[in-house]
């Protein structure tokens, strides 16, 4: 199982660098993964999304998708986009510390 | 007096779970009522034919009515709501009836019009959908007048019913245009959300490679914002562009509208959170969830309902006679997939194990995860086989809920 070290602490993750144990997740680590991504500040915004994707994961199971997050998250997917242009279902799973959204099918 | 049980929906899940529980319980234990919207009863996946003109869609429609068993009750109504406080559904010919146990198998729509721009210019000129029947019927009389371009087939986004069906329709369109004789000016591309053509990795190969062969390009984790009917072009979140002449789209999906209007039913898009072992609805202990309508992670195919119908229908009876619930649907799922020239593959999986080679149901069988002449008689057999044993709630031999595991070479998977 590879890890990755955030502000002198290891984590597990996936392949891609998922978190596979989101409980090891806290919210200061967020902005060192965030600027891994190519997200140089975490806004108010941010956080919204972030904090309603660990909220969704407490409660599913999983991350939720674009889609429901456009619908319930309280921004819009244009913005989301705007927010995490690399696709903001998966990268903000990356940043909350919750496993890779998975496509059902 | 018997106990009540009140199906919503008479589709392929509705109708299958009322015959067999029709069967099974014993005449004076239960009554049993299908609410359906419409008498039209539609086999779904023969819209794949229609636009290359293989299945006339006069075929594919009979009456709901007809395929449920004498003695079960119709009632020709849309529904309403549920009040799961009162158990009563109200129905908008303005009656309400109450039950003893509620079977929610109202399916999933189509909901083209929540992306922007696909149901504007362009709407059943140069952008089509073969998911509902109008509109299969529209793209069977817009084919034959491509005389060559760019086709591009896109799915917007998870969960589509049946996922394979637009991969089979570019394998159909490019037998079509081979036949033809003009496959050499049409360019066909697959556009997809997910990322890749399947999101399982062994059936991912399979499928990605005969895309490859039959020359059909594939681009994956599109995102779909916009569809610009007069431009000519997909439009991703992330500002990427796919030009088309002709786009044939599998809109996103929602479940049926009533869902969101019964407090506590349903999820944000509509579908019914479902316990994925025992198919009761986690909003009510006695009520029961079937096929497309589930927030389920399986497909949303015929398979999958004939399969959930078995265990359903055992639930059913235990939760009447105050039983523990059998949890035992293993997320079987059984396809055919027409690759064209006369020829489909086979899939056969569950929510362990993923699609691979072999033979099902067992060593002698048909040839899975490969394509072959025998598979595809298989996938028109399918048509007879659901009017006349799925629909009415038979087993079918080889058909089973628990997923064979004789005939799969479980060597050739390649991830968990
Ligand atoms: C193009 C295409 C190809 C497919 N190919 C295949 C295939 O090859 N193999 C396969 O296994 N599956 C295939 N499927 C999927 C399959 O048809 C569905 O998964 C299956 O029909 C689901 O059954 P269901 O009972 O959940 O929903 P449905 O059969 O869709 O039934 C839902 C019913 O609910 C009714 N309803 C909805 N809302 C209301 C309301 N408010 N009030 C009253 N009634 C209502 C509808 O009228 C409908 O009759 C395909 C689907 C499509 C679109």
């Amino acid at each position: 199982m590879p890890t990755k070290t955030y502000r002198g602490r290891e984590f597990e993750v996936d392949a891609e660098g998922f978190f596979t144990v989101p409980s090891q997740w806290s919210e200061d680590i967020a902005a060192e993964i965030a600027r891994e991504e190519g997200i140089g500040e975490l806004t108010d915004r941010h956080w919204q999304v972030i904090k309603f994707m660990r909220h969704e994961y407490d409660e599913k199971g999983a991350g939720p998708t674009v889609r429901v997050l456009g619908k319930t998250s309280g921004v819009p997917i244009k913005e989301l986009y705007q927010l995490f242009p690399r696709g903001p279902a998966k990268i903000a799973a990356k940043i909350a510390g919750i496993p890779k959204p998975r496509g059902c099918i | 007096m018997g106990r009540r049980v009140l199906v919503l929906g008479g589709g392929t899940g509705g109708t299958l779970v009322a015959n067999r529980l029709h069967r099974s319980l014993p005449r004076d234990e239960a009554e049993i009522t299908v609410v359906d919207a419409d008498d039209r009863h539609l086999y779904q996946p023969g819209l794949l034919f229609v636009p290359f003109g293989l299945s006339r869609p006069s075929a594919l429609v009979r009456s709901r009515r007809a395929q449920l068993h004498p003695g079960i009750d119709f009632r020709q109504s849309a529904v309403d709501r549920v009040d799961l406080e009162a158990e009563q559904v109200v129905l908008q010919d303005g009656t309400a009836h109450s039950y003893d146990v509620l079977v929610v198998a109202t399916g999933a729509r189509l909901v083209p019009e929540e992306t922007e721009g696909l149901t504007g210019p362009g709407w059943g000129s140069s952008v089509h959908t073969f998911y509902s029947l109008p509109g299969a019927a529209a793209l069977s009389a817009a084919l034959p007048t491509f005389e060559g371009g760019r086709l591009v087939v896109n799915m917007v986004d998870m969960p589509v019913k049946c996922p394979v069906a637009p991969l089979e329709f570019c394998f159909l369109a490019d037998w079509y245009f081979h036949e033809r004789g003009i496959r050499d000016r049409v360019e066909i591309s697959y556009v997809t959300s997910l990322d890749g053509a399947f999101t399982k990795a062994t059936c991912n190969r399979e499928l990605s490679g005969l895309l490859a062969e039959k020359g059909v390009e594939v681009v994956t984790e599109f995102n779909t914002g916009q569809v610009d009917g007069e431009a000519g072009k997909l439009i991703s979140y992330d500002g990427r562009q796919v030009g088309f002449d002709l786009a044939v789209m599998v809109p996103l999906h929602g479940g049926a509208p009533y869902v969101s209007r019964s407090p506590g039913l349903g999820d944000e898009l509509g579908f019914v959170p479902t316990d994925e072992a025992t198919l009761q609805a986690k909003a009510a202990p006695n009520v029961f969830v079937i096929g497309d309508a589930t927030d389920l992670r399986v497909s949303k195919a015929g398979s999958v309902a004939h399969f959930q119908g078995e265990v359903l229908v055992r639930n059913i009876r235990r939760f009447l006679a105050g039983d523990a619930l059998d949890a035992s649907f293993d997320g079987h799922t059984n396809c055919f997939i027409e690759s064209g020239f006369g020829k489909a593959l086979l899939i056969d999986y569950n929510d362990d194990v993923e699609p691979v080679p072999g033979h099902f149901p067992g060593r002698f069988g048909l040839p899975l995860l490969r394509e072959s002449r025998l598979n595809h008689l298989g996938k028109l057999a399918f048509q007879s086989l659901y009017w006349h044993a799925l629909l009415p709630g038979r087993d079918i031999p080889g058909l089973t809920s628990a997923m064979p595991l004789a005939g799969k070479r479980l060597d050739a998977a390649t991830s968990a």
